[in-house]
Order: structure tokens, then C-alpha cells, then sequence
């Protein structure tokens, strides 16, 4: 374990680390290419918007998409944003419901909250243990007056990967008005995922989390049937009127590029990524008892693993992985004092919540580092919980459940 | 969040870890305050002497405030009549270990364990 440079990054589901060969496609794009997309009249414009255009159709067939069916924005926030609020807005004669899932990106929960604020109905269903929504549980919340559906391809905290193709086979056969829109952050680029396949409307992606640049995201909408929702930014009319203001061109051209790199090197890359992920689940689980991954194992992101470590809090392992970036469900770690919420949805006690890690493997981590942080984490969680209460009446045969706790 | 120079050395180094034996019981107060739902537990105890608090030990599951909050307050008590250690503040512990606002709890709960392993201790001993 020579060769590892410090601070480790492993906390990709947060951000990746732009790959060079993208860094390198954007920088002509500040420079001698610096046109305006939108100019029609000269040579820097037709520059720009054979860039932008080109990396429309990279981003749109790393999802079985047309080019023309994509919608440039600033990032899957406002993608979230843009599907859910102008499908919303647009049908809103058809009706007023909405379906969703307690686990889904705060992008999405937020949006929704606000639409109910505003007069929709909105459902959230609750996983089953394993992080996973069945069909079944849609279609049973779905009414004569559901506009969307929004379920995650694959979740940013535990990994698990929703089947979305049955969710949507489901939706479509049961009602082929309900827009079906995907969060496909996460997963894009990381699993084999059809916009077809899955039967979907709308797809939110982000290209700083496929190692591209941070600051640009893409909506598809579905143009065969058409799908048509309301835009959030009015202006200029670019991109077909559903989002106004001029096109990031380098950030794009960079979006463009890492898709394709995506698309070329997923299936070699999640065979790479799965056994790196193998290696630290196998590595930690052997020589600590009284771990527990969260969510499913089966339909899982190649690269994540979301564990608990019993008796042992998060931030406190936090502060001794200190050289490795990777991130914690515990309350500490955020202003809230409450611990994450997508662990709570899947039935996760609070107790076990607090003590959660989420790795999150990437392109760039390497097995020496994988080993590194075995050895590290081994080696905190076995010190932290010679400190901790807790362990030692476990030690001791004392179930920590019969114990009248004062919560404060 | 950047965590104090104090509160890593409390960290890395806590004062006073462990658990008295169970032989010494009687003159052992313990108080066990906090719950693990919260995601933080203390437990503080002291062993007294003459009236004074001769030994202090602590065992802590929670952040890194939390324990450098239960170590400091190890380190504070011992040698103090357990009037004085009754005493004890939880702003003293905010001001040594420079808690930022989101862990003054961290420091309530350390008073709260001394609290409790003093009252402990009396009800072993009643007078």
C-alpha cells in the first residue's frame, strides 16, 4: 500500500472528478471558440452550435435518446425542477396528482412539497427495506388524475437501482397519459439504462457525476409521442421555448464528451467497479462484526456501499477517516440533527442511521486505495468502539432496546 | 465543519476511557445519559473518596464534540468535593473545547453525566 496519495476521494455519488479527456474537449471552447450558440450570422456561432449540437446526440445516446430531444440546463436540480413543476403546470387540466418516493433526491421531494403547497396531491411511497419500489406499489397509488410519476433510477445515498422498466411498463399500461419521469443522476452511465426500455417521458441527467463539469444538466423530453411541459425560465426561446438563456457551450461540449466516454466504457468500467466495491465490503465485513449494508445488494450501483457500523457514530468515524473523503448518514454531519432520511424510509432504525458510511467508488480509485481504507476503517471502528458505551454492553449481553434511553 | 485544535486532541487522545470494575461498586457512581437514537450516548462515572472524587472514567458513542466533550469533563471533575463538580457548567465546556452552536448539546449532555453519576452516587449513599 505504497503507491496511495492522500486524501483518498471516495465519495463519487457527491461529485467525480472531471476526466482529462473531457477537461481537454472543453478548454478550446473558453478560448479561440468562445461563440455564442445562438448566433446564426457568423463562424464563431456555427462553431458553438456544432459543439452544443454534437453533444446532444452524445448525451442523448448514452439513454437510447435523439439529440433533438435534449434540453440543456444548469444541472439535475433544475432538471427535477423543469420535469416535475412544468409537467405539472402543463397538465394541469388533466389533473393534479403526483407520484413519488420518500427516498428520491431532495430536488425532487422539495418540488413536490411545493406543489402540494400549491394544490396538488402528491404521494409518497415508501420503500420496501431493500430501497426498492415494486410496480405493483405505483400502480395501486395511481388515479384518473396522476399526472407524473417520478421514481430515481438509482439512488444517491444507498446505490439501489429501481426497475424502472417494469415501473414503467406498469404506469403505460395502466394509464398512457401519466408523464413518467426519471432521476437518472446516479445511474446514467453507470448501468445499462433505455429511455425506451423503460417506457420514460422525462430523464433529469447531470454531468458532474460522469465526470464531466459541474454547472450543466440535461432534461430529455420525449419527442415521439410529444411531450410538452411549461418552462420555469422564459427569454429567449432556446431549446424549443422550454428553456431560455444561452447554452454553457464549453460546459456542454465537455457533458457531451463524458457521455461518450460513459457509453464506451461502462460495461469494462462497472466489472472494474463492482469488484473494487466486492473487495472493501468483503475486506470490512471479515474482520468487523456488526456491520449491515443498507438497501439492496442485488440491484446495486457497481461502485457504492452504504454501511452501518453498529455502535460506533458516523461523524466520529468521519473525523478518523479523515484523509478519505467519503460521506455519513448521521445527523452530525448536517445542520439538521436528523439522521438521513432515505436510511429512515427503508425501516432503518435511528440508531443504526447514525452510524452509517457511504463509499462512494469511482473511476479514478485504484486497489491499493480500496485496501487503504480497509485498513483504516478497521482499525477506527475497532478503536471508536472501545470508547463506546454501547459496544460494551453488547459485550456484555445487555440489549440496548431494553435500556429506557432519555432522548433530548 | 473544522473542529477545534482542543476537541482533536480529546479526540485522538481522550482522558480517562474505560469502566470501573464492578467490585467497586459501592463507592461508583454512574450516570448513563443520552440515546442512541439521538446518536449520542455518555457515560460518565466516579469513583469517591473521602468526599472527593478520587477517579473519573467515560465511555462515549457520539461525534467527536461529543467525546471531547465527556473527556474534558472527566479531566474537570476529578479531585472536586461533588458539590463543586454539581457545579460544573455546560458553557465551561463550550468555552474550553470552542464548540461551535450545532454542538453546545454535546456540552449539555456532559453536564447532564455528571449530574446523573453524582446523583447516582447519593442514592448508594443516602445520608
Amino acid at each position: 500500500m505504497s503507491e496511495v496519495k492522500l486524501p483518498i476521494f471516495m465519495d463519487n455519488h457527491s461529485t467525480t472528478r472531471v476526466d482529462p479527456r473531457v477537461l481537454e474537449t472543453m478548454l478550446p471552447f473558453f478560448t479561440e471558440q468562445f461563440g455564442n450558440a445562438a448566433s446564426r450570422n457568423h463562424v464563431f456561432g456555427w462553431t458553438a452550435e456544432a459543439a452544443v449540437e454534437a453533444a446532444r446526440n452524445q448525451v442523448a445516446s448514452l439513454i437510447g435518446g435523439d439529440g433533438k430531444e435534449i434540453v440543456w440546463t444548469s444541472g439535475a436540480t433544475e432538471s427535477n425542477n423543469l420535469a416535475i413543476k412544468g409537467a405539472a403546470s402543463f397538465l394541469r387540466k388533466q389533473g393534479n396528482h403526483i407520484i413519488t418516493v420518500e427516498t428520491e433526491h431532495k430536488s425532487v421531494i422539495d418540488t413536490c412539497k411545493r406543489l402540494q403547497r400549491e394544490g396538488c396531491e402528491v404521494t409518497f411511497l415508501t420503500p420496501q427495506k431493500d430501497g426498492l419500489v415494486t410496480p405493483e406499489m405505483v400502480t395501486a397509488a395511481m388515479t384518473d388524475k396522476t399526472v407524473v410519476v417520478s421514481i430515481m433510477l438509482a439512488n444517491n445515498e444507498i446505490g439501489v437501482v429501481q426497475d424502472v422498466n417494469a415501473i414503467g411498463a406498469a404506469i403505460k399500461a395502466k394509464n398512457p397519459k401519466t408523464l413518467f419521469h426519471i432521476d437518472g443522476v446516479q445511474g446514467a452511465g453507470k448501468i445499462p439504462f433505455n429511455v425506451n426500455a423503460a417506457k420514460a417521458d422525462l430523464v433529469a441527467l447531470s454531468a458532474h457525476k460522469m465526470y464531466g463539469p459541474k454547472g450543466v444538466g440535461a432534461l430529455w423530453v420525449r419527442r415521439k409521442p410529444r411531450v410538452r411541459i411549461d418552462p420555469m425560465i422564459d427569454g429567449g426561446g432556446h431549446e424549443r421555448g422550454m428553456r431560455s438563456g444561452t447554452l454553457a457551450v464549453p460546459l456542454i461540449a465537455g457533458f457531451g464528451k463524458a457521455a461518450a466516454l460513459a457509453k464506451e466504457e461502462m460495461a469494462a468500467e462497472a466489472i472494474r467497479l463492482a469488484s473494487l466495491r466486492e473487495r472493501l465490503h468483503r475486506g470490512i465485513t471479515a474482520r468487523l462484526p456488526e456491520t449491515y449494508v443498507n438497501g439492496s445488494m442485488e440491484r446495486r450501483l457497481p461502485g457504492n456501499l452504504n454501511i452501518s457500523f453498529a455502535f460506533v457514530e458516523g461523524e466520529s468515524l468521519l473525523m478518523a477517516l479523515k484523509d478519505v473523503a467519503v460521506s455519513s448518514g448521521s445527523a452530525c454531519t448536517s445542520a439538521s440533527l436528523e439522521p438521513s432520511y432515505v436510511l429512515r424510509a427503508l425501516g432503518v432504525g435511528d440508531e443504526l442511521a447514525h452510524t452509517s458510511i457511504r463509499f462512494g467508488i469511482g473511476r479514478f480509485n485504484t486497489e491499493a486505495e480500496i485496501d487503504y481504507v480497509i485498513d483504516l476503517v478497521v482499525k477506527s471502528v475497532d478503536r471508536l468502539r472501545q470508547l463506546s458505551p454501547l459496544w460494551e454492553m453488547h459485550q456484555d449481553g445487555i440489549d440496548i432496546n431494553s435500556i429506557q434511553w432519555t432522548p433530548h | 465543519m473544522a473542529y477545534s485544535d482542543k476537541v482533536l486532541d480529546h479526540y485522538e487522545n481522550p482522558r480517562n476511557v474505560g469502566t470501573f470494575a464492578k467490585d467497586e461498586g459501592e463507592d461508583v457512581g454512574t450516570g448513563l445519559v443520552g440515546a442512541p437514537a439521538c446518536g449520542d450516548v455518555m457515560r460518565l462515572q466516579i469513583k469517591v473518596k473521602d468526599g472527593r472524587i478520587a477517579d473519573a472514567k467515560f465511555k462515549t458513542f457520539g461525534c467527536g464534540s461529543a467525546i471531547a466533550s465527556s473527556s474534558l469533563a472527566t479531566e474537570m471533575i476529578k479531585g472536586m468535593t461533588l458539590d463543586q463538580a454539581a457545579e460544573i457548567k455546560n458553557t465551561q465546556i463550550v468555552e474550553e473545547l470552542n464548540l461551535p452552536p450545532v454542538k453546545i448539546h454535546c456540552s449539555v449532555l456532559a453536564e447532564d453525566a455528571i449530574k446523573a453519576a453524582i446523583e447516582d452516587y447519593k442514592k448508594k449513599h443516602p445520608r
